[in-house]
């Protein structure tokens, strides 16, 4: 049996990605908190986790270099506007702090077990070389 | 790495929070200061926020700014005050017209917008410093 890199991480490598990239989205409509008509935003993860292992296999190939490119746009899978509780707020913000607090801490610890997984991945590879 | 990000968004969220708390001390401590004529007293002044769209300008966006700082249009109020120095011809000094109660909560709206944001860059410290001790 050999030992494959890639085959070892597995879905985590990509999982821990796309939570650093909800964190940073969640950080983004917090620090709006206060903007007028911002909208709140939020990132599917199922819907980005598919995404993103879809993406992989059919990327679309720029043949020439007026060629829009197809990853413009879609560079965070799976994003979409959150449906605000209280629809108006008088300023046009969707921004609720509290449901974004909560949606940052829950997202620190999926990214948190997510290292989790990886690290035990990284130990079993270790003792796999070692052969101990 | 996406994480490094949510530092830049943080902080500019802080210097924006920042802005509109100096705003509000400002309107707080010349609530009282009075003037002789109606052009001449001090206005409310309040930040406008905007925010910051990447190059694409679609969609992602990385924090937020001060767009500008308007002045109130609120009228000065007139007070019948012959014995001050600064009172016109006809005895009125002109006091800026600043509601104390509307600063106030924009003060503490102000201050827990900027610890929210002080939590989720600690929060992120915390996710960077465990990454970069991953297989360790």
């Amino acid at each position: 049996m050999a030992i494959s890199f890639e085959k070892a991480f597995g879905v985590h490598e990509t999982a821990l990605n796309l939570k650093a990239k909800r964190a940073e989205v969640i950080a983004n409509n917090l620090a709006n908190a206060d903007t007028p008509n911002f909208k709140s935003r939020d990132i599917d993860f199922k819907k980005a986790l598919e995404l993103a292992n879809s993406q992989r296999a059919s990327k679309l190939i720029r043949t020439h270099e007026s060629h829009i490119d197809s990853r413009i746009g879609t560079e965070i899978p799976g994003l979409s506007y959150r449906i605000p509780l209280q629809p108006d707020t008088g300023d046009g913000n969707t921004v609720e702090a509290q449901i974004e607090q909560t949606k940052f801490a829950e997202n620190a610890m999926q990214y948190q077990t997510s290292l989790t997984f990886l690290n035990s991945r990284i130990k079993g590879l270790i003792s796999a070389l070692k052969g101990e | 790495m996406s994480l490094y990000n949510i530092f830049e968004i943080s902080g500019s969220a802080m210097s924006a929070q920042t802005v509109r708390l100096n705003t509000t001390a400002s309107n707080i401590a010349n609530a009282d200061s009075v003037a002789s004529s109606d052009g001449e007293v001090y206005k409310a002044r309040h930040p406008v926020f905007s925010t910051i769209m990447n190059q694409l300008g679609n969609a992602q966006s990385g924090g937020v700014r001060v767009a500008g700082i308007v002045e109130s249009q609120a009228e000065a109020i007139a007070r019948y005050q012959p014995e001050n120095p600064m009172a016109d011809d006809e005895g009125y000094v002109y006091a800026p017209n600043i509601s104390l109660v509307e600063e106030m909560a924009n003060m503490i709206s102000a201050s827990r917008s900027y610890q929210s944001n002080v939590q989720v860059a600690n929060m992120t410290k915390s996710l960077l410093t465990k990454t970069l001790t991953l297989g360790q």
